[in-house]
């Protein structure tokens, strides 16, 4: 029987769009579905650390070595997506000098590059760090923007012949007896670019062969054909701070704990994390002493973190995997590693594979692997190439660089957008039309908004992603309308309205977690700005009662 | 020395210069001290009352009627429903033919620049022409290069909430502003001063190029609405001028900050300060206070952090209109929410997570946050004492209503500010 695709991909996140990418390369048919927009599940959430292994090179050896290694070729196919921070390995009085000296001779078994700082020599390298700060270990540590990198990645599967499929959820897996054949999806608003407007529908899509991807959700994709997985999601915040604190990756060199991580990401610090098993990965608790003990551990390493002002907070969920019978009781605990289970293997049901566990920063050769496997059980002999090939906008990036002058942009502004785009910058923001900045915080334009409208249509989340408009200091409460008034007039105003409702709900969520002090205020501002000044609350036209406008002063008994 | 006063108002946003000039009026020596730019700048410049009950209800067609249903501790019913009549007569008197509205009780809807319709008490001449209710078909224009007004969208807003006329919008070029990112100061100042710019047909004045620009879109519409831009200054005359050259009326959708009409309100009060003789001091900030021993707390004197040099300010009576959690007469940490001048009590949840709820625009307790007062509006501790004899509270700062959903933010102001200034003035002449 022929069939609609030759691999299904479910889920959007890293995992599967470096499969997607892979396979498309290797010139196999591939469909990925992902149930939100791409990036929706935990890659969109988590810390941005670009491991350098150095983290593992002790409890993991095997891990390490495999993150220096992806993150030597992440550096570079995806330079514009990475930024070269460098990493500390911080050792603060109370810490243990054994370990010290177990994570310096790990990173050097491992093939990490490693160098032992002074406490002086580290404060140089970063003087907000602590005074009593001990020594310090430099690893090659860097930031990641996970959005960025994945998009890349699911642009490239589409120029290798991929479609890739958002908003649309697996509702079914298709099952022949002890074959699976495909899925049944639920398209929010119907294939193709998410709008709000469109009613949904559903879809078979049938495979010689379905990859689950879902990560956390691993678990309930293999319910729908009975098969059982495992997948012990295990929680973690990250709480962002107003301003780049640091700009070096900060880590606290000590055997494990909450809260000990520092990453600057453009400009921004965040800090993480926490570590707790959940029963849900789509409902559990975001708790209070979550984001306290970001503050208050990690101000042992850098004081000031104590006084400065907290953005908002948000959490991830670790897809963690044990093979069953292992029963480690704290998630901490749980290996890192990353699993395929072949389901013929192991339940004798043919047809798919799921990969659960692993990390951002492997994701590439995770992706590598369960490529092969697919290539062998389908047949196919084609290599891999996606360690040599860069990713698209990262080539040619001094070109670009020099090119530079000749957008005419001014430099913060432009640097950043240019660094977002990659080599689609010139495309994107050479233009003869106005371009004037659409959010002051991160200085996004109109281009870069528009070019997001194209790929996302009236997602505004998707195109604060892409542009990460709104998600500066504040969260929207300035930009949100502005970045709405982008849609038209390509889509009607109620779908705008809409979509406008949809960024500003989902902005403040966020911000929830943040809310004292500074952010507190403007979240005051915010809120007066959009129902004091704008009466969106209480917007007449979306409300149910008409307005008797008649009854209401018409300025003309004024003279 | 300290420096001594009848009445010191700290604060110098509506609250406070509108309790500076009642108490001005009552024949006292006035002296106001504020610290940073108050929220004027971000307002609209419109003075609304009460558009909707705490409970929702609304717009409401007729403010006066529901402020008799405010609950216990609510600023209005605090100060009752004759002073805030007093208090916005009081207002016409001091903003004269700039700001329109007192002629009835009812309230107007003036169209926003998000395309929604909001319903306030008093509103600036300049958004006279634009009212909803008002049926004459409107044309809307808007800037290529200000993108928080989409002029076409807001048309389409406008009818979707059912405005009684037809509204259309185009978006233009503005003559003269050559910049991507021009402030909105520099449009007005283009048209203040009627600046010569460049079109394709040669050198003209903006005024002129402006209306050309317009005429082009115009059709049967017989008033033109532009983003709130239109002149800082001499917004009058540019408004005129602009209706004189295009044959109908026009008016401004007022914007969020920077405000021009926002901008316009603050000079107008400042300009009345003067004229009434208050003594004003700003950009430096009350950080302290010394009470005089005796029975229930009276404050001796406040001090003024003047470039780090501590300055003592005495009066007999004090005013405090420091605004809320914008103004930061309210601030909060991790634990607490405070007043942080006289440390004065503010009510609110333990629990951080217990000051605000999950939907954005639902009843948010942190919109509430500020002092509780008696009926002098006089700041009560926890348990309903005074916290001072001579200290009164105005505007923001107070709690116990939320003016973004209620749209009752500049009348709150005005009719606590108005008694507090008008009580502190008679107690200081005693
Ligand atoms: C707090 C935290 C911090 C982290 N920090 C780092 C770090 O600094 N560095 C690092 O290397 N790694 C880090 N990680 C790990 C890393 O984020 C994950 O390992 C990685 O992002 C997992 O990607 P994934 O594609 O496997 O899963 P996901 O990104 O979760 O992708 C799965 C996708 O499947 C979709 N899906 C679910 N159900 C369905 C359905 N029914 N139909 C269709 N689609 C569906 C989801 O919406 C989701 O988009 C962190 C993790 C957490 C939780
Ligand atoms: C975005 C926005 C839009 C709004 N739109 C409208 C509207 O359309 N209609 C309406 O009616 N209302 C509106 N309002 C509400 C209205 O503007 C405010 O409620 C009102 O202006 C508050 O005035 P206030 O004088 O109490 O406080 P503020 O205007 O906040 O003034 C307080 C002043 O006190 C000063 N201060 C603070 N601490 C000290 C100190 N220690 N020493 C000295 N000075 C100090 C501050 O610097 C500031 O100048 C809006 C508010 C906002 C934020």
């Amino acid at each position: 029987m022929a069939r609609d695709t030759e691999v299904l991909v479910l889920g959007g996140g890293s995992t599967g769009c470096g499969i997607a990418r892979d396979l498309a390369m290797r010139g196999l048919e591939v469909t990925l579905v992902e149930r939100g927009t791409l990036t929706d599940g935990t890659t969109g959430r988590m810390h941005g650390l670009l491991h350098s292994g150095g983290r593992y090179a002790v409890s993991d050896q095997a891990s390490a070595t495999e993150c220096i290694q992806e993150n030597e070729i992440l550096r570079e196919i995806a330079g514009h997506c990475v930024e070269e921070t460098g990493g500390l390995f911080v050792q603060r009085p109370e810490d243990p000098d054994d370990y010290f000296r177990e994570k310096l001779e790990g990173c050097r078994e491992c093939g990490i590059p490693a160098r032992v700082l002074s406490g002086s020599e580290a404060r140089e390298v970063e003087p907000y760090l602590a005074d009593d700060v001990k020594r310090a270990i430099e690893v090659p540590d860097g930031a990641v923007d996970p959005f960025r990198l994945c998009v890349a990645n699911a642009i490239d599967a589409e120029t290798h012949g991929a479609r890739i499929e958002t908003r649309a959820e697996v509702v079914d897996l298709l099952r022949d007896d002890d074959d699976i054949y495909g899925v049944e999806v639920r398209h929010e608003s119907g294939p193709g670019k998410h709008t709000h407007a469109t009613a949904g529908t559903t879809e078979k899509i049938t495979a010689e062969y379905v990859v689950n991807a879902t990560g956390a959700w691993a678990g309930q994709i293999g319910a729908m054909a009975n098969l059982e997985i495992a997948v012990r999601p295990s929680k973690g915040v990250m709480t962002i701070m107003n301003v780049r604190q640091v700009d070096t990756v900060i880590n606290r060199c000590r055997p494990k704990g909450d809260a000990d991580i520092v990453v600057p990401h453009e400009t921004t610090a965040i800090l993480g994390t926490t570590d707790e098993e959940v029963a849900d990965p789509d409902d559990y608790p975001e708790e209070q002493w979550e984001v306290d003990a970001m503050i208050d551990t990690l101000s042992d390493l850098v004081p000031i973190l104590a006084e400065a002002r907290t953005i908002r907070s948000f959490w991830g969920v670790r897809p963690l995997y044990e093979p069953p019978g292992t029963g480690t009781q704290d998630p901490t605990d749980i290996t890192r590693d990353f699993f395929l289970l072949d389901h013929a293997e192991r339940d004798g049901v043919s047809g798919m594979a799921s990969i659960v566990g692993g990390k951002f920063t492997t994701y590439r050769m995770m992706a590598e692997q369960i490529s092969d496997h697919v290539c062998e059980k389908l047949g196919v002999t084609a290599t891999c190439a996606t360690a040599d090939e860069p990713l698209p906008g990262s080539e040619n990036v001094e070109i670009l660089e020099a090119g530079m002058d000749d957008f005419g942009l001014r430099s913060p502004v432009a640097r950043r957008s240019k660094q977002r785009l990659g080599s689609r910058a010139r495309d994107v923001l050479e233009t003869d039309e106005p371009n004037p900045v659409i959010c002051q915080c991160e200085g996004v334009t109109r281009a870069e908004i528009r070019d997001g409208i194209s790929q996302s249509g009236t997602d505004l989340n998707a195109v604060r992603i892409r542009t990460r408009a709104s998600m500066g200091n504040c969260q929207g409460g300035f930009c949100c309308q502005t970045m709405a008034n982008e849609l038209h007039p390509t889509y009607d105003e109620e779908t705008i309205r809409e979509a406008l409702d949809e960024l500003f709900q989902e902005r403040w969520k966020g911000e929830r977690h943040a809310l004292w002090g500074e952010q507190l205020s403007q979240a005051m501002l915010n809120y007066a700005l959009h129902a004091t000044t704008m009466n969106r609350d209480r917007d007449p036209a979306s409300e149910s009662s008409t307005v008797d406008f008649a009854a209401f002063d018409d300025g003309r008994g004024a003279q | 020395m300290a420096i001594e006063d009848d009445v010191l108002v700290v604060g110098g946003g509506l609250a406070g210069t509108i309790a500076a000039l009642a108490a001005a009026d009552e024949s006292a020596r006035v002296r106001l001290v504020s610290y940073k730019q108050s929220t004027l700048r971000h307002a609209s410049g419109l003075v609304d009352v009460l558009g909707y009950t705490p409970a929702g209800d609304g717009p409401l067609v007729d403010p006066f009627d529901a402020l008799a249903d405010l609950p216990e501790g609510h600023p209005y019913e605090r100060v009752g429903n004759e002073a805030v009549r007093e208090a916005l007569s009081f207002f016409d008197g001091i903003a004269g033919d700039a700001y329109e509205g007192g002629h009835t009780d009812a309230n107007a809807l003036v169209p926003t620049h998000g395309g929604t319709v909001k319903p306030t008490a008093r509103y600036p001449g300049s958004t006279a022409a634009g009212l909803a209710s008002d049926d004459r078909d409107t044309l809307l224009v808007g800037f290529e290069t200000l993108p928080d007004f989409e002029a076409p969208l807001a048309a389409a807003h406008l009818e979707a909430a059912g405005a009684p006329f037809v509204a259309r919008g185009v978006t233009v070029q503005f003559p003269g502003i050559v910049r991507d990112d021009a402030k909105v100061t520099r449009y007005a100042h283009l048209l203040d001063h009627d600046e010569v710019v460049a079109t394709a047909t040669g050198e003209t004045t903006a005024r002129a190029a402006l209306a050309e620009t317009v005429r082009a879109h115009l059709e049967d519409e017989t008033r033109v609405g532009f983003p709130a831009i239109l002149g800082d200054d001499r917004a009058d005359a540019v408004r005129a001028d602009l209706a004189d050259r295009l044959g109908v009326d026009v008016f401004e959708v007022p914007m969020g900050p920077p405000s021009l009409p926002g901008m316009r309100l603050e000079e107008l009060l400042y300009a009345a300060l003067e004229d009434a003789g208050v003594r004003v001091t700003t950009g430096v900030p009350v950080v302290d206070y010394e009470t005089d021993d005796g029975g229930i707390e009276r404050i001796d004197h406040v001090v003024v952090d003047r470039n780090g040099t501590e300055i003592p300010h005495r009066a007999d009576q004090y005013v405090l209109a420091t605004g809320g959690l914008v103004g930061k007469g309210v601030r909060s940490e991790r634990e607490r929410v405070f007043e942080p001048i006289f440390d004065c009590h503010v009510p609110h949840p333990a629990d951080r997570y217990d000051w605000f709820v999950d939907d954005v625009f639902g009843d948010q307790p942190y919109a509430r946050f500020g002092l509780p007062v008696d009926r002098e509006l006089r700041p009560l501790d926890a348990d309903d004492d005074l916290e001072f004899e001579n200290l009164r509270a105005a505007g923001a700062v107070l709690g116990g209503y939320d003016f973004a959903a209620e749209k009752s933010g500049s009348g709150v102001s005005l009719a606590t500010g108005y008694v507090a200034g008008q009580r502190a003035g008679t107690e200081a002449g005693r």
